[in-house]
């Protein structure tokens, strides 16, 4: 594979791959087959820079772009998927949403925490009637003295339980469905804030997905993020970052099960040959690899668009979209070319199948990335016709 | 404290090794270079010495190497070395070892030097040669395949562990010496991200033969490569097949007897 990646990325490339594989891997495997968080592993993403990518460096991160940050998620996700999603998150939205509208005082206080992993960064948006709906958020804020009171419940927070700065999107004017909407930086100790139901879900078991509930839980002014209102507006900037997370996340899983379908295609034997000398099993590896030089290259033209400021909605559901889709297809194919075992815990493929299934779901559905993508192609359309 | 760590670009130890056609090297298409594995414990020990000596220690890497070894001298920078040395000349290819040795001992004693780490063997050529010329050329105590390292405090001498069949051997040498590092000795560091960062204002100086007064390639060495084989192809595995188990170990018998006379 050689992109034209510069000596630097490839360096930084290098190091996610090293650390994925040398100190990832046994965590990883035990992690998702116990189902637990492996919050070792943060510390060291930590140290190593990780959790702090786009942090600009006069806050303790990094100071690199989302081109970077991409780099690395794919790497982590071909070793963990669980892992790559709360870095996602981490990065992508909360370490975002405070960097581009956190006051000064909220970026002193929070990012050279969350750049170094002291604590993890959640963002809640979602709620039992509002997802990519995103108007239809109903938790409530009230303002009270020099407090907001926020009241409701948010559903499928990743590290909601584990995080130490929350991003909570609540409604400030009640009947003002755009621009009634507000953002605040939540903290687990804040009080009225509790974690419900636990969900047990099918995979990325090594991640965490949790219930949130707020009851009268009191959040200072001073933890508004940006102006009140603004909610609506920094929810649907943090989709394209969300999703060029999720779409990178994607693209690992499906490295790593054409990587596993190779594996074991070269070893297995039927019919006294290896079953990869098989044309089936070849056309399956040659549409796997396509598929994923495809939506890697999606994914780093999308980075580089959001990297200089440009509009990049519609490049960054294409992205999340079609990787998405190509973690689904080539885990199944994988899968199909293990056969039997394939379908056993023996096998990290039985893992893959699993990890992969959520992202076409979260981040926005396949069927809302269609949605988006066609709106822009119809509006571009429009703009060219002859008046 | 002046430390030196040396680092050479081999293929990556996962990599599938084909000799060229001509019998003159290998074939470098499509190979991953990574930094010989053991100068990684190298970098990483020479880095623990500046952080417990402090002051204005400094450890400096030097490659000899293509241009292409730029990205792994970059790579080592990141992992914390302060600069790099890069001697970068045609005439330089396939070097040997008293070629490589007269070349770095050149730039190390110009650099200056307290101690010099460096891997026990590169592992493309795996000849382990270098370290002891360069020793034998700078006139300096060396202690090879080190296990473990222990500056002393005046950071005058230092006590070493060689792992040996059945126990250790333990050294003292008087600084400067050349140590030859051996996995164990410890953890190598990552590149991190802000390793990385910092990596890109520091400096490599490119050196050629001629900007370190040789007119020619060094030469002394008395023994010589003259050609590169590939492996002998490994037979055809041959299964016998029988009804029954006697006359299969009958027939294995007098194949090997009769047509692998290994019998």
């Amino acid at each position: 594979m050689n992109y034209p990646l510069s000596e630097e990325e490839r360096i930084i490339q290098k190091t996610a791959r090293d650390f994925a594989t040398k100190d990832l891997a046994p965590v990883a495997e035990a992690a998702n087959k116990e189902g637990t968080f492996p919050d070792e592993v943060y510390t060291k993403l930590g140290e190593l820079g990780f959790m702090g990518i786009t942090v600009p460096e006069e806050y303790g991160g990094v100071g690199l772009n989302n081109f970077s940050l991409v780099l690395v998620l794919e790497e982590i996700s071909r070793v963990c998927a669980s892992t790559a999603v709360t870095m996602s998150v981490h990065n992508s939205l909360t370490n975002w949403a405070i960097k581009t509208y956190g006051s000064e005082d909220l970026k002193k206080r929070y990012l050279p925490r969350l750049a170094t992993a002291e604590i993890l960064g959640a963002y809640a948006l979602t709620e039992p009637s509002a997802g990519s709906d995103v108007s239809s958020v109903r938790m409530s804020a009230v303002k009270k003295g020099n407090e907001y009171i926020l009241n409701g419940t948010k559903i499928f927070i990743s590290t909601g339980n584990k995080a130490g700065a929350v991003i909570v999107f609540a409604r400030t004017t009640p009947d003002d469905r755009k621009h009634g909407l507000s953002a605040f930086v939540v903290e687990p100790d804040f009080p009225g804030f509790s974690v419900g139901k636990i969900e047990k879900k099918m995979g990325l078991k090594a991640s965490t997905t949790v219930e949130l509930v707020f009851e009268d839980c009191r959040v200072p002014e001073e933890n508004l993020l940006g102006e009140e209102g603004a909610g609506m507006k920094i929810a649907l900037a943090g989709l394209d970052g969300g999703r060029i997370g999720i779409a990178a996340q994607s693209v690992g899983i499906a490295q790593a099960a054409m990587d596993e379908a190779v594996k074991f295609s070269r070893e297995r034997i039927q019919f006294n040959k290896r079953i990869i000398d098989f044309q089936s099993t070849r056309w399956k590896i040659a549409d796997m690899a396509t598929a994923i030089e495809a939506a890697r290259l999606l994914i780093y033209r999308v980075a580089k668009l959001r990297d200089e400021g440009q509009p990049c909605s519609k490049e960054a559901s294409m992205a999340k979209l079609f990787a998405s889709r190509t973690a689904n297809r080539t885990a199944y194919d994988a899968l199909q070319i293990h056969g039997g075992v394939g379908y056993t815990e023996e096998f990290l493929i039985e893992r893959l199948y699993r990890d992969a299934r959520v992202t076409e779901i979260y981040e926005g559905t396949s069927e809302i990335q269609r949605l988006v993508i066609s709106k822009r192609v119809i509006e571009e359309y429009e703009k060219s016709m002859p008046e | 404290m002046k430390i030196i760590t040396l680092l050479k670009r081999v293929p990556d130890t996962e990599a599938r090794i084909l000799i060229n056609q001509e019998g003159t090297g290998i074939r470098e298409d499509g190979l991953k270079y990574v930094i010989n594995p053991y100068d990684e414990y190298a970098i990483e020990e020479g880095l623990k010495v500046r952080e417990k000596v402090g002051g204005d220690s400094k450890v400096t890497v030097v490659t000899m190497g293509p241009e292409e070894a730029t990205e792994l001298i970059r790579t080592a920078l990141a992992m914390g070395a302060d600069d790099a040395v890069h001697i970068v000349d045609p005439l330089l290819e396939n070097a040997g070892p008293f070629t490589s040795a007269a070349v770095l001992a050149k730039v190390i004693e110009e650099e200056g030097f307290d101690i010099i780490f460096c891997g026990k063997q590169a592992i493309d050529d795996d000849m382990a040669q270098v370290q002891t010329i360069l020793a034998e050329m700078l006139d300096i105590p060396q202690v090879n395949v080190a296990t473990e390292f222990e500056l002393s405090d005046d950071g005058k001498k230092a006590v070493l562990s060689r792992r040996i069949e059945g126990g250790d051997e333990k050294y003292e040498t008087a600084l400067p010496a050349i140590i030859s590092c051996e996995k164990g000795l410890n953890e190598p560091r990552y590149a991190s991200l802000p390793g990385i960062m910092k990596a890109k204002k520091k400096e490599i100086r490119k050196k050629t033969l001629a900007d370190l007064g040789f007119e020619t390639k060094p030469q002394g060495g008395r023994a010589e490569i003259v050609r590169w084989l590939p492996l002998p192809k490994s037979g055809e595995c041959k299964i016998v097949e029988a009804e029954e188990l006697q006359d299969a170990v009958k027939e294995l018998v007098r194949l090997l007897r009769e047509e692998s006379k290994v019998l």
